[in-house]
């Protein structure tokens, strides 16, 4: 498999480290100090532990571990491999700032 | 030496005037330059080449090819030699040795050969049925006598002296074959301008037009080809690439293919890999693989002699050899009439042509005109004779008789090569025109399918649609598609008319003749009710094995439709998946063996330690050093008590450039690590290092070391040797994925840095005598926990941080990584009137678990910073990674185990890791565990083995005695729970 880095351009899968689920950047926000309840402990749980994997399109991490050593959010079907879509885990409007 | 006494006086693709010696079990023989093994066999008249797998049955040649079942040898000797190679694909070299398999004593006379007399209890489901009961004689009985009994060749037994070879390559048109379709889409995607590899499995281009005497564009195709060949070889931008077998299609355009680089001669040059193993990348690819024929199911229809009428077409044009000397030719269709014509030519008479079909056709008719042979519309029951045919039974108009021949041509009509098809999920389609299987309708993308391969079967179509598919390939890439004017080719028919099987046939009628499954067991599945396609494969073994039922998918298919009484679309088939044909082990290792599976790194400091003798160990990808040894010392225990002894008595010097160290910069570094470490960085005072512990997002501790604050906007990060690159993966996920918008940048500067411990309570005396004058280094200037950019021996920049992990006074000395080995040179130098010693790894853990100080093995994934007894660290003011699933109940209940130190009560017991916990006089049992040992050693502090651990309730229970049970060492000691901090647990001498 190759995937197309905005960065590098296209590189074999081999350079890349795989993450999974790209909804691990919505992280729960649990404000420090405040008392756990059921709610904050079962948005943890599913946060940490559950994942998708639909038979579809799939938005996932990957890391250019061999190239910029950047995170990427590929966006491909589970059934095809068919990558359609490759950007940024940062946003590059942030990425400019830093 | 054999003189060859069925190769022919003239012909074929061999060179004659290069003679090739060979062995096969240790007889000698001749053959040519361009015979394959198989072809060299024959031409010495050999026809038996092996025993069968279950009945261990006499085979000869069924084909010439890649398909081939029954030819499997073991080619080489010694550490070369190499199983199950087909003898059909195997080119014949100078010096070439090969061994039948699968008999005993010997290929003519195999003791093995009785089990056909029990053949019927060795049908299908056989092994699931005999063997199930009981489970114990399995081992000592079932498995060695099916061992012994069925099976291939052995492998080497020893290490592969030749080395193999990974490799990319890039293109705009990959052709796969080289036969009329594929020559002509590499050529018109060529003279388009495309980057083409055309990819052939053989040692020569051509495909069947090399194996049948044809006529192209006016010229013999032999000719053609090679008119085509030399244009194509001209060609800047295209790569003709031989022995080169296409093996399977991947995502993206990324195809595998294997070349054997080396396989046809005895032994690699120097240099040279035997094998490499491509992966190509491509826009679009021309699937031009041809098709493979099929047997006809018949009574004994695997006796040495029966072959594949295209095989022996190949033997009489291509190679130049006679596979027979009277022939019968047995066949559905009209294919049969250059199979009667080449035979003829080569000499070789066909006394019968047998066709199953009403009326034969024309072609056929003509053909057996010409040759003067007897043309019978019925099928061949059964083939007669023991280790060769010696003759055929025929059925005719209701009456059965024999006719002698020692060659029966037989063909069942062709199966298109569409493996690579289905490679991505697609299932082949069944086409009863054509009574064939054909690509599916969603191919991998990129893929076209021309020729043979797709049904067409004709040498003018497969012209046509090679040229057509090369010039579509390059105008999708962006080419001007070339002019390019069609070939003419002589007329032929393909006329073909289904015939599966001969029905109430005689003797065994094989369909998989590698498994030995025959027409019987495919009944015996339906009855059985393993009718699917995929029940049926895995309880007959139909279509396993080298050669994954090339010949014999589509017959067991359409008999188990036959049985069934479905169509075969119906019946369905199973999928094709990689690879096409066999690939080493040793081709998918590459260079990835042996010491260099993995990549080794050495410290600035590595030659340095070599030369002072250490024994170095691997730790990760580094390789660090344990001990170092002095004469006089008998094993590393002694070196480690002495390297102990002069760092807690006066100073020692260790190499620690592998832990991770990552530089962290930035407005918001502070913030940044605040939020990837448990506790508190933003707070640290510049100059100052802190120690942290850095968890996952479930809680659990992940991993540890100092960071120290160089400027405002200024921290370099330490971590295990072990976790380096992740802990890098994962700070830098913390920042673009879950902190965006955080100003802060990292980099590993771990090889850029080469870093020293010096422990012990000269440590400063010693540095004192490197660092520059102006850096105060004194106790009061530069006190426990101090970090400070300074330079050494006269401006030499370095680091120095006031830490210990030994529990003397301590420091770590960086430098940039050039300065590493002077560095360590100075240091030992300058440490010489303190009695200074390296130490190695070995002396640093035993000091690390005097001190209690948690590592790898308590980073075991399933501990947290509360168990290390770290709990007070923890913030709880600060959002961090890990934060709330840390504190879940069950990773804070009271009695969760704890870090506890352990001492043995009987002196000198040695205590062992891994080691359970037990109360007195408890069962052991899980209910009754009350912990586990993590680490231990031999302190010479102590004197005294001590453990680390992992105990319920650790803390209360200090001052108990416990068992330390080892059930894998058969051990059961009385052990003392104490605190983990076993030396200076009040922290006094690393103040200085
Ligand atoms: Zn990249």
């Amino acid at each position: 498999m190759r995937i197309v880095c905005p960065f590098c351009g296209a590189r074999d899968a081999q350079e890349f480290s795989y993450l999974g689920d790209a909804s691990l950047q919505q992280r729960p926000d649990t404000p420090a100090g405040a008392p756990l309840d059921d709610a904050a402990h079962a948005a943890w749980h599913d946060y940490v532990y559950l994942r998708e994997n639909p038979p579809g399109e799939h938005t996932e991490f990957w890391y250019h571990a061999s190239g910029c050593r950047q995170w990427l959010k590929v966006t491909r079907h589970m059934r095809t491999h068919a990558i359609s879509n490759v950007e940024a885990a940062r946003p590059s409007s942030l990425r400019g700032a830093a | 030496m054999s003189r060859q006494p069925n190769r022919l006086a003239s012909g074929g693709l061999v060179d004659r005037n290069k003679p090739q010696l060979f062995r096969f079990d240790g007889q000698p023989y001749q053959g040519f330059a361009g015979d394959t093994l198989a072809s060299a066999l024959l031409a010495n008249g050999v026809s038996l080449f092996g025993r069968s797998f279950k009945y261990h049955r006499p085979r000869g040649l069924l084909s010439a090819g890649p398909e081939e079942p029954n030819a499997l040898v073991e080619l080489r000797s010694g550490a070369r030699r190499e199983p199950n190679t087909r003898a059909t694909v195997a080119e014949l070299y100078d010096g070439l040795e090969a061994t039948s398999q699968n008999r005993w004593p010997s290929l003519r006379f195999d003791a093995m050969a009785v089990n056909q007399l029990f053949a019927p209890i060795f049908a299908a489901g056989f092994y699931y049925k005999t063997f199930m009961w009981p489970a114990a004689f399995w081992e000592k009985l079932y498995e060695p006598i099916i061992r012994r009994a069925a099976g291939l060749g052995r492998p080497a037994g020893s290490e592969d002296p030749d080395h193999y070879e990974k490799a990319f390559a890039h293109c705009d048109v990959l052709v796969i074959g080289s036969g009329p379709a594929g020559l002509m889409a590499a050529l018109a995607a060529g003279r388009s301008g495309a980057r083409v590899i055309i990819a052939e499995e053989d040692f020569r281009l051509g495909g069947r037009l090399i194996c049948d005497r044809r006529e192209v564009d006016g010229v013999p195709s032999v000719e053609w080809v090679a008119r085509i060949a030399s244009e194509l070889e001209a060609m800047p931008e295209v790569r003709v690439m031989l022995r080169t077998s296409v093996f399977g299609v991947y995502d993206g355009g990324v195809y595998g293919a294997l070349e054997r680089v080396n396989d046809h001669v005895a032994v690699p040059p120097e240099f040279q890999p035997r094998q490499r193993m491509w992966r190509i990348m491509t826009r679009e690819t021309i699937l031009a693989a041809g098709s493979i024929e099929r047997p006809v199911v018949f009574g004994d229809n695997d006796r040495p002699g029966v072959m594949m009428a295209g095989s022996v077409r190949t033997y009489t044009n291509r190679f130049a050899v006679a596979p027979g000397t009277r022939a019968a030719v047995f066949a559905n269709n009209d294919d049969a009439a250059r199979t009667i014509g080449d035979l003829e030519a080569a000499g070789v008479h066909v006394d019968a042509v047998i066709d199953p079909r009403p009326g034969s056709t024309d072609s056929v008719r003509s053909a057996a005109r010409k040759a003067g042979s007897e043309l019978i519309e019925g099928a061949i029951e059964r083939a007669t004779g023991g280790q060769r045919v010696q003759s055929v039974d025929v059925r005719s108009n209701g009456s059965t008789r024999s006719l002698s021949v020692d060659l029966v041509a037989m063909s069942g009509g062709w199966s298109p090569t569409v493996h690579l098809t289905s490679h991505q999920g697609s299932r082949p389609v069944w086409d009863d025109q054509l009574s064939a299987f054909l690509p599916g309708q969603t191919l991998p993308p990129g893929m076209t399918v021309a020729g043979a391969a797709t049904g067409q079967f004709s040498l003018e179509a497969c012209l046509a649609a090679g040229a057509a598919a090369g010039l579509d390939a390059a105008g999708r890439c962006g080419f001007r598609r070339a002019q390019l004017a069609v070939p003419s080719a002589d007329p032929e028919s393909t006329a073909v008319s289904p015939l599966w099987r001969v029905r109430g046939t005689k003797g065994k009628a094989f369909v998989d003749f590698q498994n030995d499954v025959a027409a019987s067991d495919v009944e015996l599945a339906e009855r059985e009710g393993f009718r699917s396609v995929e029940h049926l494969k895995r309880y007959t073994t139909l279509g396993m094995a080298t050669d994954q039922g090339k010949t014999a998918n589509v017959n067991g298919l359409a008999l188990m439709a036959e049985i069934t009484a479905k169509s075969i679309s119906q019946t369905g088939t199973t999928i094709f998946r990689p690879p096409y044909t066999p690939v080493a082990i040793g081709a998918l290792a590459g260079h990835h063996r042996g010491e260099h599976f993995k990549p080794t790194r050495l410290t600035a400091g590595h030659a340095w330690a070599k030369r002072q003798g250490a024994v170095f160990v691997e730790s990760g990808v580094w390789m660090r050093a344990a001990y170092f040894p002095r004469p006089g010392e008998n094993d590393w225990l002694e070196t480690t008590i002495r390297e102990v002894n002069t760092v807690r008595s006066a100073v020692g010097v260790c190499d620690v450039s592998t832990l991770g160290k990552i530089d962290v910069q930035g407005r918001d570094a502070g913030k940044f690590l605040d939020f990837v470490y448990c506790n508190t960085f933003s707070t640290l005072a510049i100059g100052k290092a802190r120690y942290g512990v850095m968890l996952r997002e479930d809680g659990f501790a992940m991993d540890d070391g100092t960071t120290s604050r160089l400027a405002e906007d200024h921290y370099v990060v330490t971590t295990t040797t072990a976790n380096a690159a992740k802990v890098m993966q994962h700070m830098e996920f913390c920042h673009q994925v879950l902190l965006p918008h955080l100003d802060v940048q990292m980099i590993s500067i771990s090889d850029q840095w080469a870093q020293y411990a010096i422990a012990g309570p000269k440590s400063r005396a010693v540095l004192q005598k490197i660092v520059d004058p102006r850096h105060d280094i004194s106790n009061e200037a530069f006190p426990f926990m101090a970090a400070a950019e300074i330079s050494l021996k006269g401006g030499i920049p370095a680091r120095l941080f006031r830490i210990s992990f030994s529990g003397e006074m301590a420091y770590e000395l960086a430098v940039p990584a050039g300065f590493g080995e002077a560095a360590i040179v100075e240091i030992i130098k300058a440490g010489q009137e303190f009695g200074i010693a390296p130490y190695g790894l070995e002396a640093l853990t035993v000091m690390r678990i005097e001190k209690g100080h948690v590592a790898g093995a308590e980073f075991n994934g399933q501990t947290t910073a509360r168990d290390f007894g770290l709990g007070k660290m923890v913030s709880t003011k600060k959002e961090f990674v890990g934060r709330v699933m840390a504190q879940r109940e069950a990773l804070t209940q009271p009695d969760r185990p704890i870090l506890v130190g352990l001492r043995p009560i009987e002196e000198g017991f040695r205590l062992r890791s891994g080691a359970h916990l037990l109360n007195r006089g408890a069962e052991p049992s899980l209910d009754n565990d009350q912990g586990y040992v993590t680490s231990t050693t031999y302190s010479p502090t102590l004197r005294s083995w001590i453990g680390l651990a992992f105990m319920k309730s650790g803390k209360e229970r200090t001052g108990d005695t416990v068992r330390a049970w080892d059930a894998i060492r058969g051990t059961d000691a009385l052990v003392e729970v104490v605190g983990p901090c076993f030396y200076d647990p009040k922290g006094e001498r690393h103040h200085g």
